[in-house]
């Protein structure tokens, strides 16, 4: 009888027990779907605003009549009017153009220097890696001055070349310090494994690190992306004419006469601008999140 | 296939710290040597510099005959498995054994056709073109096996290489690493802190103790007549049984061994002219369990009861392991298994005194 009535109060115990967790549980499922609700709210309103602006004529915006987040009369020719105009195009290419390069070169940097300082020991490696990040600690804002001079004295003022040269000393530090992250995950048992089969350390990195770090390297180009496609400081100091702008300064020095702000036209090229950020995101996230280490040794 | 041969070899780390302190070692060609040791001895750091993925502070290293001091890893023609397999991830199993081969510039015949005889000797033919997350454990050491073995080189290193397997798995992959040596017949440094692995795989075994070479021998000699206590201990499960002891005159021109100030021993008359010069000095007794069983009425020359009392009984099922305590000392029997004991018990068993050892207590060197 004492048995029994111990069996069941052990599993009246187990019951609640399991009540309070399904409770608990509950209670933390329902949290996080407001936190992400408030979240998602926060995050979304500025584009579907910038969507709904982009969408109405001038006429539309300045009449200020209704509710500012619906459209009337939907156009596209704040669109048309950008893709047909040829400053938007020239801040277009000059954008896609300064960013592929500096991608290119921050990675190619970033990469061998991750490389040596993480894999190769020489004397003072640790000093500089540290050293490589401390510069990224130093904001643009007190550089620009300086750079300007530099810049200058090498003829590429208002030149679309020097943002070429200067976007990779902000990427470089944080690209290079991703990377050596990354690369000092890998088991250094594999790089020995690849020096035995005969490999130089050239080939250890094109065919065993880049490979296996690749989520890294696009972790790392993404920022390098970033850094390029969206900086506004140095082409405001050092781009003044239309042909040589981006299209962070080009949208706002061609798109906002004195005290004219052509809304609709800047709200459409903002969106036109985030384009490529979108897609490229959304295509290499899928690289980014894939593990591709599993297996390599024993987890 | 070649020798290797290590001269006074020293690895010295910053800060003065010596993990190898100048061992000398010949290993001959096609031979199977086991380098065996507790952590921090040496003998990876050993296999490493044979290796030349560390760089020796003194000494010489030579395959086939020539030193390689200054000889970077992919000229020294060696092969290396690892004790985690260091798998290249993002290549398929024909990749990953293939890697070495097409770095030197194999034909692609060439490439596949030794390939698909490792793949053969192994048993992996049908994983070839699988990637090593989908793998088993077993399958991964097998293919890191099999890049060594495509590379047909001079020496086969191995670095614990069973050590991350389970128990059941290491024994079956212990028994197909001597199978490949059997058929391919390269000489193999094989380093390994398991002491049965050391035994059951090396033609010789070399026991390493903070950063020298304790001894070398075939298995059967460093379990037999073991150079130093810590040899002793080392090779054998269960362990050897250590007590400290003096030896005595006994009647008639004979010696006795007083073990832990308890039981009195009488050594047998072979053995008396050797241990005679340690009489009265600091010795230590060494007796393996299994030279430590039940009684029998039928003694043989030198078989000696002692009656101790029951600590733990450990059935194992082919036998049974007894402890006990003598004078705060654990001592381990090996009894029957259809001998009847349990805790408390006064148990009388055999001491085969014709296998006894004795160590010098402060050298530990047996004598």
């Amino acid at each position: 009888m004492s048995a029994t009535t111990m069996n069941s109060g052990a599993s009246e115990r187990a019951a609640g027990r399991k009540n309070s967790l399904h409770r608990q549980r509950l209670w933390a499922l329902w949290g996080s779907y407001v936190a992400l609700a408030v979240f998602a709210v926060v995050f979304l309103v500025p584009p579907f605003y910038t969507v709904v602006t982009s969408l109405k004529s001038s006429a539309e915006i300045s009449a200020q009549v209704g509710s500012p987040w619906i459209v009337k009369n939907p156009t596209l020719e704040n669109f048309w009017y950008l893709l047909t105009y040829p400053n938007f195009q020239t801040y277009y290419l000059n954008s896609v153009m300064v960013t592929v390069l500096t991608v290119a070169f921050s990675m190619i940097i970033s990469v061998l220097a991750a490389f040596s300082l993480s894999r190769m020991g020489f004397w003072g490696s640790q000093l500089l890696s540290t050293g490589v990040f401390l510069t990224y600690l130093i904001p643009p804002s007190l550089l620009f001055i300086p750079l300007f001079q530099i810049v200058g004295s090498i003829g590429l003022i208002n030149s679309v070349w020097s943002l070429v040269l200067l976007y990779p000393t902000l990427a470089v530090p944080f690209c290079t310090w991703i990377m050596i992250g990354y690369f000092s995950s890998i088991p250094k048992e594999l790089d020995e494994a690849a020096l035995i089969d005969g490999a130089s350390y050239l080939q250890i990195l094109t065919k065993i690190f880049i490979p296996v770090a690749m989520p890294g390297i696009i972790a790392a180009t993404i920022f390098a992306f970033t850094v390029a496609w969206g900086a506004f400081l140095y082409p405001l100091a050092y781009l003044y004419t239309s042909n040589q702008m981006v299209l962070t300064v080009g949208i706002i020095s061609d798109l906002i006469r004195g005290d004219v702000f052509q809304w609709g036209k800047i709200m459409a090229a903002c969106l036109l601008a985030s384009l490529p950020p979108i897609v490229i995101y959304a295509f290499l996230m899928d690289y980014y999140v894939a593990g591709l280490t599993a297996g390599a040794t024993k987890g | 296939m070649a020798e290797v041969s290590c001269r006074k070899i020293v690895k010295e780390y910053d800060g003065g710290v010596q993990a190898v302190k100048g061992i000398d070692l010949d290993i001959a060609d096609e031979e199977f040597v086991v380098l065996v040791g507790p952590s921090g001895c040496g003998k990876s750091t050993t296999l490493r510099m044979i290796a030349g993925l560390e760089e020796i502070s003194g000494g010489e290293i030579l395959i086939g005959g020539e030193v390689v001091n200054d000889v970077p890893p992919r000229d020294r023609d060696i092969a290396m498995v690892f004790q985690n397999y260091a798998l290249y991830p993002h290549m398929s199993v024909f990749d990953n054994m293939a890697f070495g081969l097409k770095l030197r510039k194999f034909s692609k015949e060439e490439i596949k056709r030794r390939v698909d005889e490792a793949a053969r000797i192994l048993d992996i033919a049908p994983l070839l073109e699988r990637k090593p997350r989908a793998l088993s454990g077993g399958q991964r050491q097998r293919v890191a096996m099999g890049r060594a073995i495509v590379r047909n080189p001079k020496v086969f290193l191995f670095d614990e290489p069973l050590s991350n397997l389970d128990a059941k798995l290491r024994v079956q992959m212990r028994t197909e690493i001597k199978k490949v040596h059997q058929t391919v017949k390269t000489t193999t440094v094989y380093v390994t802190h398991d002491q049965v692995e050391a035994m059951t795989l090396a033609d010789r075994v070399v026991v390493m103790n903070a950063g020298i070479i304790e001894q070398v021998g075939t298995p059967q000699e460093l379990y037999h007549n073991p150079a130093t206590r810590f040899v002793a201990g080392f090779i054998g499960s269960p362990a050897m049984n250590f007590m400290p002891c003096q030896i005595l005159d006994g009647n008639g021109g004979g010696l006795l061994v007083h073990v832990n100030e308890q039981i009195v021993l009488p050594i047998p008359a072979a053995r008396v002219d050797r241990y005679r010069p340690y009489k009265g000095k600091k010795m230590v007794f060494g007796m393996r369990p299994e030279h430590l069983f039940e009684y029998h009425e039928q003694a043989k020359p030198g078989w000696e009861r002692v009656d101790l009392k029951v600590d733990v009984v450990e059935p194992m099922g082919m036998e049974t392991m007894v402890h006990f305590f003598l004078g705060g000392d654990p001592i381990c029997a090996r009894v029957a298994p259809e001998t009847e004991c349990h805790p408390e018990q006064i148990l009388s068993l055999t001491a085969d005194m014709n296998n006894m050892h004795l160590m010098e207590a402060d050298s530990g060197k047996v004598v």
